[in-house]
């Protein structure tokens, strides 16, 4: 089939969630496959996910949540798909929000990765004060690196096109992926975009950024990103080559 | 409050300056290089800063050693550094644990899954 389209839901520990996660996928979004990476659950994640229709891929330890995202990206560019979105397996995506980024990424043939934001006047999303300052602060960074406005550098809601799918299947960042990976399209000169879109509180499981992890995440992030204008664009890219040489076909 | 009467020789000063800021530079590049991840890098760039920051504001230095009871200012410069590669090694040791654990798992799945597919190979040849 052409025009193959994968819904990447990395989750762990989301057993209360995932079912009816990958159920309103099928829903709202019938034309995409559900990939579910159980990001080495403890609990019965891989197993629900299963009966609710998705395919699944388990890790057998944790990788975190860079290392979840990288294999629903591979598994898109092994399976040929021309378009993967990035969907929270705690249901703070609502998939009746995908067809908004689908329509942006076929409207704008130069667009390679399209972001859901929450800050573009869609919806009303309460969050703590660190967090509020640890997007603006990474907003600024990236919007004046990229000369472009980046509303919500943390947004996960994002559909990639199949150049941007064969760059993060080949090298995605580690711990906390979504500033660095927009850094990362910029170096290799592929094009992001945002639009508006309304998300839910999260309904189960916890943020991967808790209170305590906030200061040492910007800390953390905010290295990666000085580090990362340090790198030539020739580097990164060879890495990408090299690094998948070995697990991708 | 009597600071310690020698903070540092103006040489020692020089080479403890030299050596953190090169301290930096390598971390730094290693990073850059992606050699070293981000995460590992974090506690070396702070030891290194703080160490850099000890050696240019002797002031802090001759306080530190004051506040603790030691004598020679350049000793404390030394407790510093000696306590940072502690913290190190004991970071170290808890990371390769948590690494030993992991090869643990993946090499057990790995065993059961071959040891499945060999299961099926098997079963579909007699078939």
């Amino acid at each position: 089939m052409a025009n193959k389209r994968l819904a990447i839901v990395p989750a762990l520990n989301e057993e209360s969630s995932i079912a009816a996660v990958v159920q309103q996928l099928k829903i709202h979004a019938p034309t995409f496959d559900v990939l579910v990476v159980d990001d080495g659950s403890t609990d019965d994640t891989a197993r629900k996910a299963e009966a609710a229709g998705a395919r699944v891929v388990i890790h057998p330890i944790n990788l975190g949540i860079g290392g979840a995202v990288q294999s629903g990206y591979q598994f898109a560019l092994a399976g040929g798909y021309e378009m993967a979105v990035q969907v929270d397996g705690d249901g703070q995506h609502p998939p009746e929000e995908l067809a908004k980024l689908v329509e942006r990424l076929e409207a704008e043939p130069r667009a390679d990765m399209v972001t859901g934001s929450r800050f573009l006047g869609e919806g009303d999303y309460k969050q703590t004060a660190a967090r509020r300052l640890g997007i603006i602060v990474f907003s600024l960074v990236l919007s004046t690196i990229t000369r472009q406005k980046v509303t919500d550098p943390t947004s996960g809601f994002r559909l990639a096109n199949r150049r941007a799918i064969s760059l993060f299947a080949h090298d995605y960042p580690h711990d906390y992926p979504e500033v660095e990976a927009i850094l990362m399209m910029h170096r290799h000169e592929l094009r992001t975009v945002e639009v508006p879109v309304r998300m839910d509180l999260r309904e189960g499981g916890q943020s991967s950024i808790t209170a305590l992890h906030s200061g040492y995440y910007m800390l953390k992030v905010l290295l990666a990103v000085f580090v990362g204008l340090f790198r030539s664009r020739s580097a990164a890219a060879e890495h990408a080559v090299t690094g998948a040489a070995g697990d991708i076909r | 409050m009597i600071l310690a009467a020698i903070e540092l020789s103006p040489r020692l000063q020089v080479a403890a300056i030299a050596g953190t800021a090169i301290m930096l530079v390598i971390v730094f590049e290693l990073v850059r290089q992606r050699r070293l991840m981000e995460k590992y890098s974090l506690l070396w760039l702070f030891a290194a800063a703080v160490l850099l920051l000890l050696s240019i504001f002797t002031g802090i230095l001759g306080w530190f050693s004051d506040l603790i009871g030691i004598s020679t200012p350049s000793n404390a410069l030394f407790g510093v550094a000696i306590g940072f590669a502690t913290l190190m090694l004991l970071h170290f040791s808890v990371t390769i644990s948590k690494l030993t654990d992991q090869n643990k798992v993946l090499a057990q799945r790995l065993a059961s899954t071959e040891e499945r597919l060999r299961q099926v190979e098997k079963s579909r040849g007699d078939s």
